[in-house]
C-alpha cells in the first residue's frame, strides 16, 4: 500500500529523479572538511526554526524587549533552551562559515568554473555577519545597546557618507525605538530572505558543477 | 565476511542516521511544543475566587438594574493586564437581589441596559434579554449568568471566579 502511494506520487512529482539529481550525484573522495557547508546549512535551518519560536514571545519595543526576553528565559517552559540553541548556534554558524571559507581556499575550490560560487559565498558571509550584528541588539540590554552604538559609530567613519550611514542604520541621530525596530525587521525578514535566496543559488551552483577534486601535487 | 555480519554497512549507517535524527528531532520538537503551549497550560484552572465589595445595599434602587464596574489585574508574561468587568445589580426587595453578569452568553460582548425598552441589548449580534436576564430574542443560548452574592451588615458582596 505504502509503495503504491509512493509510486502514485512519484509518477506525478518525480521524487526519484530529484533524489538522483540532487543527492545521489557522483562526488570525488572527500574528507570531513567537505561537510562544513552542509553543517552551516543545518545551523541555518536551526536558526530559522528557533527564531520562529522566539518570535512567539519576543517584543521589539524598548518598553518590552528586555522584559519579554526575561520572560522567555525564566517564565516560559523550555524558553532557556530555545534561546540557548539560537544563541550558540548563531555563534557556531559564524565560526563554521569562516572555516568553510578557509577549506575552499586551501583546496583551491574557488577556481574555474566555481568563481561565482565563491562570490555568492562572500555575500553569504557578509549577510551572516549582518544577522549577527542585528540580532545582537534585540535583547536590548546594556551590552547590546553599546555594542550597537559602537558598530554604528564605526560605520560612520566611512569618508563623506559616514554620518548618513549611521543615521540610516539608527533611523535618526540616536539609538532609539526606531533602531530596535529596523534591526528587528532586518533580522527576521530582510536578511533571512536574502540569506535563503543566496543559499539557493549557492546550492544550485554546487549541484551544477559538483564538488571539486582535491588538488594533486602536480597542480 | 562472517555470518554475524547480517547488517550491511549501508543499512547500519541508515539505521544510525535514522535513530540519531529521531532523537534529535524529538529532543527539539517536544520542548518546542511545551514552549508554545506553556501560557495556555499555566493559566488553566487557577480557580481563584474573590469576594468583590459592592458597597451598601441601599445604594441600589429596588426594581431597576444598576451597573457596577470593577477592574482586575493579572500578570500575563511581562505585562500587567487590567481587565474591566461589569455587572448589574437588580434589587428585588429589602434583602433580595439578583446580580447579573454583563457578558452576553452568545460570544462574550458586553450587554447594556436600555431603560426605555426595559431590556438588556447586546450590540454585537442583537441579543436581547429581559430585566431578569432571560433571553427575549437573538442568538444567545442561555440567560445572563448570575453572580453568587452575600449580604453582610447591609453591604453587598459578589463572588468573582477567575478564568
Amino acid at each position: 500500500m505504502a509503495s503504491k502511494i509512493y509510486q502514485w506520487l512519484d509518477e506525478r512529482l518525480g521524487f526519484d529523479d530529484l533524489y538522483k539529481g540532487l543527492l545521489d550525484r557522483p562526488e570525488p573522495r572527500g574528507t570531513w572538511w567537505n561537510t562544513l557547508g552542509s553543517a552551516t546549512l543545518f545551523l541555518f535551518t536551526i536558526q530559522v526554526l528557533t527564531g520562529i519560536f522566539l518570535l512567539v514571545y519576543y517584543t521589539p519595543s524598548p518598553d518590552h524587549a528586555y522584559d519579554s526576553i526575561q520572560y522567555i528565559m525564566n517564565g516560559v517552559a523550555f524558553g532557556w533552551l530555545i534561546r540557548g540553541i539560537h544563541h550558540w548556534s548563531a555563534t557556531l554558524m559564524v565560526l563554521l562559515v569562516f572555516l568553510h571559507m578557509l577549506r575552499v581556499f586551501f583546496t583551491a575550490s574557488y577556481k574555474f568554473p566555481r568563481e561565482l560560487t565563491w562570490m555568492i559565498g562572500v555575500l553569504l558571509l557578509l549577510t551572516t555577519l549582518g544577522m549577527g550584528l542585528t540580532g545582537y541588539l534585540l535583547p536590548w540590554n546594556q551590552r547590546s545597546y553599546f555594542a550597537t552604538t559602537v558598530a554604528t559609530e564605526i560605520a560612520g567613519l566611512v569618508p563623506w557618507a559616514g554620518p548618513f550611514i549611521t543615521r540610516t542604520m539608527r533611523g535618526g541621530n540616536d539609538l532609539s525605538a526606531l533602531t530596535l525596530s529596523r534591526f528587528f525587521a532586518a533580522h527576521v525578514w530582510l536578511l533571512p530572505l536574502t540569506l535563503a535566496a543566496l543559499i539557493g543559488v549557492h546550492l544550485y551552483l554546487i549541484i551544477r558543477h559538483g564538488e571539486s577534486e582535491y588538488p594533486t601535487e602536480e597542480d | 565476511m562472517g555470518k554475524s555480519h547480517e547488517v550491511s554497512r549501508r543499512d547500519f549507517v541508515k539505521i544510525v542516521t535514522g535513530v540519531a535524527g529521531t532523537v534529535i528531532g524529538a529532543g527539539i520538537t517536544l520542548p518546542a511544543v511545551g514552549y508554545v503551549l506553556d501560557p495556555a497550560i499555566k493559566s488553566g484552572g487557577s480557580g481563584k475566587e474573590n469576594w468583590i465589595a459592592l458597597g451598601p445595599l441601599e445604594k441600589y434602587p429596588i426594581g431597576e438594574p444598576t451597573p457596577f464596574n470593577f477592574t482586575r489585574t493579572e500578570i500575563n508574561g511581562w505585562e500587567k493586564t487590567f481587565s474591566t468587568n461589569g455587572l448589574f445589580v437588580l434589587r428585588k426587595s429589602d434583602t433580595e437581589v439578583e446580580v447579573l453578569s454583563n457578558v452576553c452568553t452568545h460570544l462574550g460582548c458586553r450587554v447594556a441596559w436600555h431603560e426605555d425598552k426595559g431590556e438588556f441589548i447586546c450590540p454585537c449580534h442583537d441579543g436581547v434579554f429581559d430585566k431578569d436576564g432571560n433571553v427575549i430574542s437573538g442568538p444567545p443560548p442561555r440567560p445572563l449568568d448570575n453572580y453568587e452574592y452575600k449580604i453582610e451588615d447591609g453591604n453587598l458582596f459578589v463572588l468573582f471566579k477567575e478564568g
